[in-house]
């Protein structure tokens, strides 16, 4: 832990985001489950803490920090023992938001930016569609222009935040001839007539609320449009960075958590007259996850540094979202086999982390797009 | 309004405690602290003053290095400045030396209220709030639950054995020592945290503040500090969920509890 404190202020942020799991997150995970989402109010609180925009200009209300508080906030959200609530509060500050920050016009940041760092707004990211997920650029959802609106048409699936959403950052079709250039990034008001969603059945991360929406003739002006029409999709690309590396990070911590509640368990469940730590293959097992977890803590601190120095990290993020998707599903599997039958119980910790941390190798890019990627760069 | 509030840093509640080698304290390498939990409401409480109108907010606090973070913390809350007071002399320092530096401090300022916790969560003397009172020739009380400050007096109620409250009006200066629960203690907000790094931070050796380590010397020491050992007056109930809880509702009566 605390691979990020670089300064007072790193820990006493830490300090703040630990105490808010402790006493806002972590009593209340199993309850988000049943609710199938996080209680709305509490992104209010987290935006008067300052947590929904570490990176952001203080002119929209941010803190106008580095990655490596971000880091800090992750590793401390990733302990809330509850995979869907930290994924949906990323999705918030690391996958709906860094486009709009970072491109959208002063008029459109302070009518969306402005709320969703204050938490008075919820944001979803709505890129994947039924028929195109790893296929960025094989998306159909279609934007056309009439006069000052879009009209749009199509359908997003498992979309993250689909019920408490306020707006979407909605990846859409706006030149099917124009290739890479015929992309364009709208926030979208879930408010607006046309637009429906369904929630969707998950087997794990279930403290979050996954939807279908389907639009059908949804007006919106085209001053939503963010950055400049046509560019939609390298500006996804980028904003596919932070929420990699949100991944990483948190899903580390989740391992690291999963990994001391196993050893506890260990040292207290007995069986043939001894602790179950005490068995040489319970050790061996748990320093080699020790191992792997520190291996792809350390390659995601690398990362962080990377982006703190402002140095392109697309390469590495994307060799530590594939190597740490693997570390938390083997952390998962491993923590489970030594709970033994209360391990495949839903209460159980592990149990749990084994289907949430699934979900690492698919979303934000499978391993496979991770791997098509590397290979391209790699030259083969 | 100038207030005091006077924290302790305690061991954090997750620590795994162990008996230091002499048998007098607590290992304290290795382990986190924290903000005793009573100071905290005592914070609070002040800052909701400051809040509501017009108030300085000092915290005050005596220990090693370490404590600063508990004082970064109080900062980061809104607490204007901090006073960190250290000389090694106050190691094995007890309550009333503890009182008499506290006392001190907050003689070099005419403060209208001395906040302070209730009792610190690893000692638990309950002792230095009233002992600084006395030094200070000021009225105190203790316990207290609900303050309403008004023309320069404030309402007061304290919390007796058994649920009972005892309101009382006492003038200013005076010093409160705060009961956990009275208030929802907020979070250190990110901003906070980031103007906390401009506010000042003064460190205060003992001569600083007219004393030396004779003044403080203690008159209180610890012999030993021990876990009682397992096995005596446990009493082990035994038969199905509802004898168990007859035999415990039974107990509970006869020792007078219900
Ligand atoms: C719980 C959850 C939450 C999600 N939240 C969001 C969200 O908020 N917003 C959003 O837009 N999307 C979200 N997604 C969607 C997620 O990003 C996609 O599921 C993911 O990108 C994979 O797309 P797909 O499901 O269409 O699978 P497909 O693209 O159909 O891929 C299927 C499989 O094909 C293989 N494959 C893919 N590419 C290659 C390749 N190049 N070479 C060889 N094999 C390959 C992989 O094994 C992959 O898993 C979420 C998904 C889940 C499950």
């Amino acid at each position: 832990m605390a691979a990020t404190d670089y300064t007072p202020e790193h820990q006493l942020f830490r300090e703040t985001v630990r105490k808010f799991v402790e006493e806002e997150l972590r009593p209340r995970a199993r309850e988000f489950d049943e609710m199938g989402r996080i209680d709305k109010s509490l992104f209010k609180k987290m935006g008067e803490l300052g947590m929904l925009g570490l990176r952001y200009d203080p002119k929209y209300g941010g803190a106008g920090l580095d990655w490596s508080y971000s880091a800090v906030m992750f590793e401390e959200l990733g302990r809330s023992d509850n995979a869907g609530v930290t994924m949906g509060i990323s999705v918030q500050t690391d996958m709906a938001t860094p486009s709009l920050a970072q491109f959208g016009d002063e008029e459109l940041k302070q009518k969306y930016l402005v709320p969703a760092i204050a938490g008075e707004m919820v944001a979803a990211i709505a890129v994947t569609e039924p028929d195109a997920g790893s296929d960025v650029a094989g998306i159909k959802t279609r934007a056309v222009r009439d006069g000052d609106d879009w009209v749009i048409n199509g359908s997003k699936t498992y979309i993250t935040n689909a019920a408490t959403a306020d707006w979407l950052c909605l990846l859409v079709v706006t030149d099917p001839d124009a290739g890479y250039g015929g992309y364009s990034q709208i926030v979208l008001p879930t408010d607006l007539p046309g637009i429906r969603y369904e929630l969707l059945d998950k087997i794990g991360n279930l403290g979050s609320d996954t939807g279908l929406f389907y639009f059908d003739n949804v007006r919106v002006p085209v001053a939503n449009t963010i950055g400049d029409i046509g560019r939609g999709f390298q500006q996804q690309m980028m904003q596919f960075q932070d929420e990699r590396l949100v991944a990483c990070v948190s899903s580390m911590a989740g391992s690291e958590h999963l990994w001391q509640e196993t050893r506890r368990w260990a040292e207290e469940r007995r069986l043939f007259g001894k602790p179950l730590s005490k068995m040489q293959n319970t050790q061996f097992k748990m320093v080699e996850l020790w191992t792997l977890i520190n291996a792809a803590k350390e390659l995601t601190r690398a990362c962080v540094e990377k982006r703190v120095a402002g140095e392109d990290a697309t390469e590495l993020i994307t060799m530590a979202k594939l190597f740490c998707g693997r570390v938390s599903r083997q952390v998962a599997d491993e923590c489970i086999q030594f709970h033994g039958g209360y391990g495949y119980m839903k209460e159980s910790m592990a149990g749990r982390a084994f289907v949430d941390s699934r979900l690492i190798s698919i979303g934000g890019g499978s391993d496979e797009t991770m791997m098509h990627y590397l290979a391209k760069q790699l030259g083969f | 309004m100038k207030i005091l509030v006077c924290l302790k840093q305690v061991p954090h509640k997750d620590a795994r405690l162990e008996i230091g080698s002499d048998g007098t304290w607590i290992k304290e390498d290795g382990i986190k602290f924290e903000i005793n939990d009573y100071d905290n409401y005592a914070l609070e409480e002040a800052l909701r003053l400051k809040d509501a109108g017009e108030a300085e907010v000092v915290v005050a606090t005596i220990g090693p290095d370490r404590v600063t973070q508990s004082l970064r913390t109080a900062l980061g809350m809104g607490a204007d400045r901090a006073i960190h007071v250290w000389d090694d002399s106050l190691a094995n320092a007890d309550s009333l030396g503890i009182a008499k530096v506290l006392a001190a401090v907050a003689k070099e300022e005419n403060f209208d209220v001395v906040f302070c916790g209730l009792m610190s969560d690893d000692s638990n003397y309950a002792m230095v709030g009233p002992m600084l009172a006395q030094l200070l020739d000021i009225p105190h009380v203790t316990a207290v639950v609900k303050t309403d400050f008004e023309n320069g007096a404030v309402k007061v109620e304290k919390e007796l054995e058994g649920g009972t409250l005892e309101v009382s009006q006492v003038p200013l200066p005076c010093l409160l020592a705060v009961q956990t629960g009275i208030n929802e203690v907020r979070y250190a907000s990110l901003k906070g945290i980031m103007q906390a790094k401009k506010k000042p931070l003064d460190k205060k050796a003992l001569s600083d503040i007219g004393l030396d380590g004779a003044a403080v010397a203690p008159k209180l020491s610890i012999e030993k500090i021990y876990t009682p050992p397992k096995g005596e007056g446990a009493n082990l109930l035994s038969g199905s969920a509802d004898e168990i809880a007859t035999q415990m509702v039974g107990k509970i009566k006869e020792l007078g509890l219900l």
